[in-house]
């Protein structure tokens, strides 16, 4: 139902009351935020995960390459709290070691991603016109093609690398970053306070840095933390497929495959791998939500 | 409509010609390339691949040549297997992972379609929460640790179904197609709520009530076809997607389809054969975008291009 | 017998922030045949008062705490929802504000008044159909029997109207609930649409309530009306009685609000023009095709207009939806490009300024736009937004700025204490006011105002016009003023001048065009004013 006119009008007396003390929605926004306790919960656990993750040279209880084959694999114990694989490595540490590596794919594409969707989009939408068309054209029959696919043949060609990996997904990831940065620019563009700004006299840098980009990074930030995901899944994949990162270096993809390979005997090595994913996942998802939810102007206007 | 999905398919040939282009000369200049005489190749695939390319002739013309074949559906010999065709190996796995693409994407809309109108019409209620909560779960479980887990519990511990397998036991088709048909069942349960919520809330929607029209009769014949536009859009991307996951269910459960083979191909370096596949995939994936643009068209009257606003 | 008769209608909204009283305690009665008018501005509850009795507001969060509604001896508040879907398009109808929304895009629109005659009448589909097309000739849709087929998208604002009214009366209801059905509309449409509605309730004897903001609109239509804030119903009474004899603070406010009178002479203008606009000509290209895009046509907004001001005049430049008037104030202000044509502003060429020059002589003239909550940089308080202008063109310092700004705020009447606060924290009125402000800020010489009341409630716009009036006077401004509302011209303007399809047609001293306009189209807007005639004397 279309909400009839309820919404109160502030009293002007009311906003007299309080002496030049704003609130800007940026402020608003992380209210609201520290509101959503789930989301909240996520931020907490992810920034446990990179400190973890940042750390583990250190608190790694074993090394990751460490094998002692005369245990083999063994269920979780005292001694390796989530049990060994098959060649008796510490399952605890390649998973310390593989959240390394799967949160740095995740980072870094995710930054590729946003560097070349932000300059695709900013470029189409402030253009506009003849150039905008065909660059948005240009994403639209992107989007269309099988990535994942290219993604593979890439890797048949070039061997797969850590390098080609961040490369390759970034460069997947990058068009719905693109669309969501132009329709935001464009959307701002026609906006009155944009052309108030023009008439006004500012220069173009000042109209970007003051008035378009403070207006854009919300849903820019939100996206981003939404790519997260899809990125280390899309590395997961790979790895799971056994065409991206290689032994013995361990991600989570890789971790996960080699626990299907032995899941009917051994099935602590598929469970916790899949576990650490799937809340990983969760933590960034929900948080992406949350971010939504408190940076979307249409839940701060009533 | 006629001129419509003409007009799509005068788009899609330049595109297909892009895409065939890039993956060629992407597989033509690899370090290393694939038709480098230094690497051990049985002299027989050489006589082969000499017929079919023309390697003693200048890249431009080799390419041609690959057009040529490929304008007459021929995607050239395998690489690493010389008595077998891309086309054999094409024609006899794509009616499984077509098969399997069916049931996943039934599935999927059925289960995510269900959940999301339910949960739209009873937004901010245990039931939209738990579909909603499920479906958030569906997609944070990709399909290479679901696969597993439900073979682990269903087959291993449960003994309810088989581990493997297509068409050779009672069942075996049902893990597969849930496994790969989940992710999207939660993403068109997400989607198609968004979408319901969307149209809901508006204005014809009241103008329905203020009828007196049935709450069964606004969501069937007012509210569904705007709210399931979002979804029709999203088939695109999650054909694509199915078939990205086919690799990986196929690889779960021994399937003998393209995902399986395609990667096989993969892992032995079989040029051809990857170079083949691709450029199958990417036809395909144009060809599903089309239909899906289509719906989408015939759905939304406004799009029509015969549309004449007075 | 009253038709509908409400006592006390209270109705809440429970929402997160606290309880909202959309009704509070509202009694009012329709008579049979009768038009009750009901005039409040936004958030006066006088749509949810109407709503509520037919269960089409959600709830919750909304919730009719108390109060009787009977409709011809039926209890209305104590009908299950599905008694009340049986006198839901069949004895009461509605029809809503926005033509472009209200109607079904996906359905034909035989299929939705047909629809509507199925669902409450036993009529096979091919009669059903017929009838359809008679209640689209009622409502003077012509070549019905092909117009039937089409798609919503495929009629102008209007005639979607049209459809909406005749969908509304094609189960021959008793009431009919129109909830500000003219208000998207152009000027001219409106009256159409007034005059149609006026015209089948005396044909069928029809019982209407009217809800408007717009008392003008309401005097015209209504036997009683019932003005309504705040959830209250503050004056009730026929019109004659409510325009002469007005008990309320609210409701002479009201009327005072209605621009009547024309503006009085503003001493001696001087001759000399300070804008001077020759043949400008702006269009805009429509590009088609894939990874070529060509022009293939453009959209001409200005078609080659000539027009002056004068030193300390305000001119109204008057049209209708896409005639071009914004195009043209924002090609003057170069925010788009023009092809061709100059304009000059105090015997300098703008159009022949380079990029550099021109931002330094945008000093010179500022715009202020429709949308108050557009307008306004959301993430900028009032203090920075008004900031950003004095400091660009070295109008204060570090040390006066403050000194500056609250300035301005007086100026425009605004607290000064509240300069920290960001846009979203203000109401619509007063966010005008800054948007106001920051185009005084550079004491430009020309103002172009597009539309700068017509987003406002009919109070505020009062209060708005009146500072708009008292600032060009006090500081000397000239100002061209675009507005759709020739009430609002006639009391602001000293010269018109009134644009169609991108021309001008007409353009003269205010007066002499009200009281003699040349183009037939004039005439025609002129006439689309609702007149109120009931010798307001105790307003202005």
């Amino acid at each position: 139902m279309a909400q009839p006119e309820t919404a109160p009008e502030r009293s002007p007396e009311l906003s007299g009351q309080a002496l030049e003390s704003g609130s800007s929605l940026w402020h608003d926004a992380f209210v609201r935020l520290r509101r959503n306790r789930l989301a909240m919960m996520s931020l907490v656990f992810l920034v446990a995960l990179v400190l973890v993750a940042l750390a583990t040279p250190w608190l790694a209880p074993y090394s990751y390459e460490e094998q002692d084959l005369a245990l083999g694999a063994s269920a979780p114990s005292a001694e390796h709290w989530l049990g060994t694989d098959t060649l008796g490595r510490d399952l605890l540490t390649r998973i310390m070691y593989g959240t390394r590596v799967s949160l740095m794919v995740g980072f870094i594409a995710t930054a590729v991603a946003l560097g070349i969707g932000v300059l695709w989009g900013t470029t189409a939408g402030f253009l506009g016109g003849r150039v905008d068309m065909v660059m948005m054209r240009l994403v639209d029959v992107l989007y269309a093609l099988p990535f994942a696919i290219f993604v593979v043949l890439l890797t048949v060609i070039f061997g797969s690398s850590l390098l080609l990996l961040f490369l390759a997904i970034g460069a997947v990831e990058w068009l719905t970053m693109a669309r969501i940065v132009r329709g935001q620019v464009l959307g701002l563009r026609r906006q009155e306070f944009i052309e108030a700004a023009i008439s006004l006299g500012l220069s173009r840098w000042s109209i970007i840095t003051r008035h378009l980009i403070p207006n854009a990074l919300g849903p820019i930030i939100v996206y981003t933390t939404l790519t997260i995901p899809s990125v280390i899944l899309l590395e997961s994949f790979l790895s799971f497929l056994g065409l991206g990162v290689q032994a013995p270096q361990s991600s989570w993809g890789s971790l996960i495959s080699d626990g299907v390979d032995t899941m009917e005997e051994y099935p602590w090595l598929l469970i916790f791998p899949g576990l650490t994913l799937a809340v990983a996942l969760f933590a960034l998802n929900f948080l992406g939500d949350g971010l939504r939810d408190a940076l979307d102007p249409r839940v701060s206007k009533d | 409509m006629l001129r419509f999905i003409l007009g799509r398919l005068g788009q899609a040939i330049p595109v297909m010609l892009v895409v065939v282009t890039i993956t060629f000369f992407m597989v033509r200049l690899a370090p290393g390339g694939p038709f480098d005489t230094e690497r051990a190749v049985p002299p027989e695939v050489m006589e082969a691949l000499n017929e079919r390319y023309n390697l003693d002739q200048s890249m431009g013309a080799q390419y041609l040549n690959y057009l040529g074949n490929l304008l007459q559906g021929d995607l050239g010999p395998s690489f690493k297997f010389p008595n077998r065709t891309v086309n054999e190996m094409i024609a006899s796995g794509a009616p499984t992972t077509f098969e399997l693409g069916l049931y996943a994407i039934v599935f999927a809309l059925v289960i995510g379609l269900l959940a999301g109108v339910v949960a739209s019409l009873r937004a901010n209620t245990l039931q939209d929460y738990v579909p909603m909560s499920l479906a958030m779960v569906g997609i944070c479980l990709p399909s290479f640790v679901l696969g597993p887990m439900l073979v682990l519990v269903f087959g291993i511990w449960l003994e309810w179904l088989p581990v493997s397998g297509w068409g050779s036991s009672a069942g075996d088709k049902i893990l597969p197609s849930i496994t790969l048909g989940s992710t999207y069942a939660a993403y068109i349960a997400r989607i198609s709520r968004g979408g319901m919520l969307e149209v809901l809330s508006q204005d014809y929607i009241r103008t329905a009530r203020a009828k007196g029209l049935s709450t069964f009769r606004i969501v069937t014949v007012h509210a569904l076809r705007g709210g399931i536009t979002p979804v029709v859009s999203f088939m695109g991307p999650a054909i694509a997607g199915l078939l990205a996951g086919s690799f990986v269910v196929e690889t779960i459960f021994q399937i003998p389809g393209l995902g399986r083979f395609f990667i096989q191909a993969a892992f032995n370096r079989d040029y051809t054969m990857v170079l083949g596949m691709t450029i199958f995939f990417a036809g395909l994936i144009i060809l599903l975008n089309l239909i899906a643009d289509t719906v989408l068209v015939w759905l939304n009257p406004k799009l029509r291009p015969n549309a004449r606003p007075s | 017998m009253a038709l509908l008769s409400v006592e006390h209608l209270s109705v809440h909204f429970h929402t997160r922030e606290g309880v909202v009283r959309a009704v509070d305690g509202v009694s009012f009665s329709v008579e049979p045949g009768e038009v009750l008018g009901i005039v409040g501005e936004s958030g006066s509850g006088k749509s949810v008062a109407c709503y509520s009795l037919l269960g089409l507001i959600p709830m919750p969060p909304g919730r009719i705490e108390s109060g009787r509604a009977e409709f011809d001896g039926i209890d209305l508040l104590s009908l299950s929802e599905k008694q009340l879907r049986r006198i839901r398009g069949r004895r009461i109808s509605m029809v809503f504000q926005d033509p472009m929304t209200s109607l079904n895009p996906y359905m034909r629109i035989g299929d939705q008044l047909v629809e509507s005659l199925r669902q409450h009448h036993r009529v096979d589909k091919k009669a059903a159909r017929e009838r359809a097309i008679l209640s689209l000739e009622e409502v003077g849709i012509r070549e019905a029997r092909q117009r039937i087929d089409n798609y919503p998208h495929e009629f102008s604002g209007g005639m979607r109207q049209r459809v909406m009214v005749a969908m509304a009366l094609i189960t021959e209801p008793e009431l009919l609930i129109a909830d500000e059905p003219t208000t998207a509309l152009d000027v001219t449409v409106q009256a159409q649409i007034l005059d149609l509605i006026k015209e089948i309730q005396r044909r069928r004897n029809l019982t209407v309530v009217f809800i408007s903001h717009d008392l003008g609109v309401v005097a015209g239509l209504a036997d009683h009306i019932l003005v309504m804030k705040s959830g209250q119903v503050v004056e009730a009474g026929p019109p004659k009685q409510i325009f002469r004899a007005p008990q309320h603070p609210y409701t002479r406010q009201l009327i005072e609000a209605i621009p009547t009178s024309a503006k009085s002479a503003v001493g001696t203008l001087e001759d000399t023009p300070l804008l001077d606009v020759r043949e400008l000509y702006t269009a805009f290209p429509v590009y088609r095709g894939m990874f070529f895009p060509r022009e293939v046509s453009r959209v001409e907004a200005v078609k080659s207009v000539s027009l002056s001001v004068r030193k300390g005049e305000i001119l109204g430049l008057v049209g209708e939806s896409g005639s071009g008037k914004s195009t043209l104030g924002r090609s003057i202000m170069r925010l788009v490009d023009s092809q061709s044509g100059e304009v000059w502003l105090d015997g300098k060429s703008l159009s022949a300024l380079r990029k550099g020059e021109l931002k330094r002589a945008r000093r010179d003239f500022q715009m202020i736009f429709q949308d108050p909550y557009a307008s306004l940089n959301p993430r900028m308080t009032v203090f920075d937004t008004l900031a950003e202008p004095l400091l660009l063109h070295g109008l204060a310092e570090r040390g006066n700025l403050r000194e500056e700004i609250n300035q301005l705020m007086d100026d425009v009447g605004l607290d000064r204490r509240s300069v920290r606060k960001y846009p979203h924290e203000f109401s619509g009125g007063q966010r005008q006011r800054v948007a106001i402000a920051r185009a005084l800020a550079v004491r430009p010489r020309l103002i172009v105002a597009d539309e700068p009341v017509s987003a406002l409630d009919v109070t505020i716009q009062a209060q708005i016009l009146d500072l708009l009036l008292a600032l060009t006077q006090r500081h000397g401004l000239t100002m061209l003023f675009i507005s759709h509302d020739l009430a609002v011209v006639r009391y602001l303007c000293d010269r018109v001048a009134v644009m169609r399809q991108g021309e001008l047609v007409e353009q003269g001293e205010t007066e002499a065009v009200f009281s003699h306009p040349q183009h037939p189209y004039t005439r025609d807007l002129l006439d689309a004013i609702p007149s109120v005639d009931f010798g307001t004397e105790s307003a202005q």
